[in-house]
């Protein structure tokens, strides 16, 4: 697990008021294919995706929080979501650190889709009377497509903002210890 | 080592997840007034001046996506408004007559003249939407006025405008309220239900929203054998009393939809679906009654 120094937790603090602002203020008014996209899965799990699982699961709980209390709705259940979406990207990195560029993509939609479902589950639950209409399922399914185009720059963006509190970015540690004249993997083999 | 990892990463977890079921349990369990629901106040009121402030500054931003949007679907309403005008104007000819009658029947019983298109009794308080619910239940709104102009949780939201289809119309009411912001239940929340009849006052029930879809309402507890038609505009069915306890929530005559289609039309549990005047999803300006009027409501 990645250690939360206090210049990342500071950073990660900045991003959680950001990007639940930045979201019920804009984003979500923006209407595309019936749907508009939701920032807050695809940031959750890049956090995940760079910082590890638990530092993904306690920023998804802190914008879950945050997000259901700037739009007054029952708190908890973004929270509860948002905790799956951080955790389980960050035991992907943890367990298997995908290198492919596509990766933010995948990991965003399936992020977007565990939010999105999960968040209708739990209103089913909670006994919300609302029937499984194609309408519900045709904006479901426009958000993840949504989520997916723009999780590579979404991606990008937090890594940039969360990079100088970043000690082990592993990628980086590999490509310069190559390029600056360590051993290169094959020779170590 | 790796035991103390392991165990602390499930152990952070787990107290997470409990945390969230903790939060869910208690904020549904308890009454508005609750202290959780006081903490949601509170970060409200932190948060909404911010959220003004963004909204009003990413405006360009949404209003650019807004227009791409809105060019390609006006072509294909251009044909169908052109027949509603004609229909429209052909109707307002024949509610002439209708209105005058109306008009003398309440001076003769001494209540005061209001009408959708006149709200200025009701104290109209214009405010502008800072955010929306984005969740798939489009269940609230908040706007940038509260309690210092004078709005008050349970006071009927009209829309200032619509989605450019239809008028404005009946959108919800007030919810909750800080200093200068409030939130607003949609009509399409599915905890709302709202008193209607059509324009005509012939056929009576209550909308309910139908979660999920926004642009569709259904009128339930529709009287059996009720003739509704396709087309037929609803409207809220404020009472007019002087007693307090018998005032209804909502002031009669508000545009709310109209009928789109009926679910088993004819047979004893007809259901009429009604398309919102509004569409939620599209909502810039609101107007909140914050006055009542011959104790409507």
């Amino acid at each position: 697990m990645l250690g939360l120094t206090p210049q990342l937790a500071l950073r990660l603090a900045v991003l959680c008021v950001l990007v639940v602002v930045l979201q019920v203020s804009a984003v979500s008014q923006v209407v595309i294919f019936g749907a508009s996209a939701d920032l807050t899965p695809l940031v959750v799990a890049a956090v995940g995706l760079l910082c590890g699982s638990l530092p993904g699961a306690i920023f998804g709980f802190c914008v879950g929080f945050l997000f259901d209390a700037a739009l007054v709705q029952t708190m908890g259940l973004t929270s509860f979501t948002c905790i799956v979406a951080g955790y389980g990207a960050g035991r992907l990195r943890e367990l298997r650190d995908p290198q492919a560029v596509v990766v933010p993509m995948i990991v965003g939609a399936v992020a977007t889709a565990i939010t999105t479902f999960g968040y209708g589950l739990l209103n089913f639950m909670l006994g919300i009377d609302a029937p499984v209409s194609f309408l519900l399922l045709r904006v479901i399914l426009a958000t993840i497509v949504l989520n997916a185009i723009i999780a590579l720059p979404v991606f990008a963006l937090v890594r940039r903002w969360l990079a100088p509190a970043l000690p082990d970015d592993p990628r980086r540690r590999r490509r310069r210890a190559y390029t600056t004249g360590g051993l290169s993997p094959l020779s170590r083999a | 080592m790796y035991d103390k990892t392991v165990r602390r990463r499930r152990g952070v977890l787990t107290l997470l997840v409990v945390s969230s079921l903790i939060l869910l349990t208690a904020y549904f369990r308890e009454p508005p007034g609750g202290a959780l629901h006081g903490v949601q106040r509170g970060i409200l009121e932190v948060v909404s001046p911010v959220q003004d402030l963004a909204s009003t500054a990413l405006r360009p931003v949404r209003d650019g996506f807004g227009w791409v949007g809105d060019t390609v679907s006006a072509k294909g309403d251009l044909k169908s408004a052109k027949a509603e005008r004609d229909r429209y104007r052909a109707a307002a000819q024949r509610s002439q007559a209708a209105v005058t009658e109306n008009t003398r029947l309440r001076k003769d019983l001494k209540l005061e003249q209001v009408s959708s298109d006149d709200l200025t009794p009701y104290g109209p308080v214009s405010a502008r939407v800072v955010t929306r619910s984005p969740t798939l239940w489009f269940a609230k709104i908040t706007i940038n006025k509260g309690s210092g102009a004078g709005i008050e949780p349970g006071q009927p939201v009209i829309a200032a405008d619509g989605d450019g289809s239809e008028n404005a119309g009946l959108i919800g009411k007030v919810d909750q309220v800080v200093g200068s912001s409030a939130v607003v239940r949609l009509i399409t929340d599915s905890s709302t239900a709202v008193a209607a009849t059509t324009a005509d006052g012939v056929v009576s029930g209550i909308v309910k929203p139908s979660p999920g879809n926004p642009r569709d309402l259904i009128m339930d507890n529709v009287p059996a054998g009720a003739v509704v038609r396709r087309g037929d505009f609803v409207v809220t069915a404020g009472t007019v009393a002087r007693r307090s306890a018998l005032a209804s929530l909502y002031p009669p005559d508000l545009p709310i939809g109209r009928i789109s289609h009926i679910e088993d039309a004819g047979a004893l549990d007809q259901v009429p679906h009604l398309k919102p005047f509004v569409d939620p999803r599209q909502i810039e300006h609101v107007q909140v009654l914050t006055r009542k009027v011959d104790a409507n409501r």
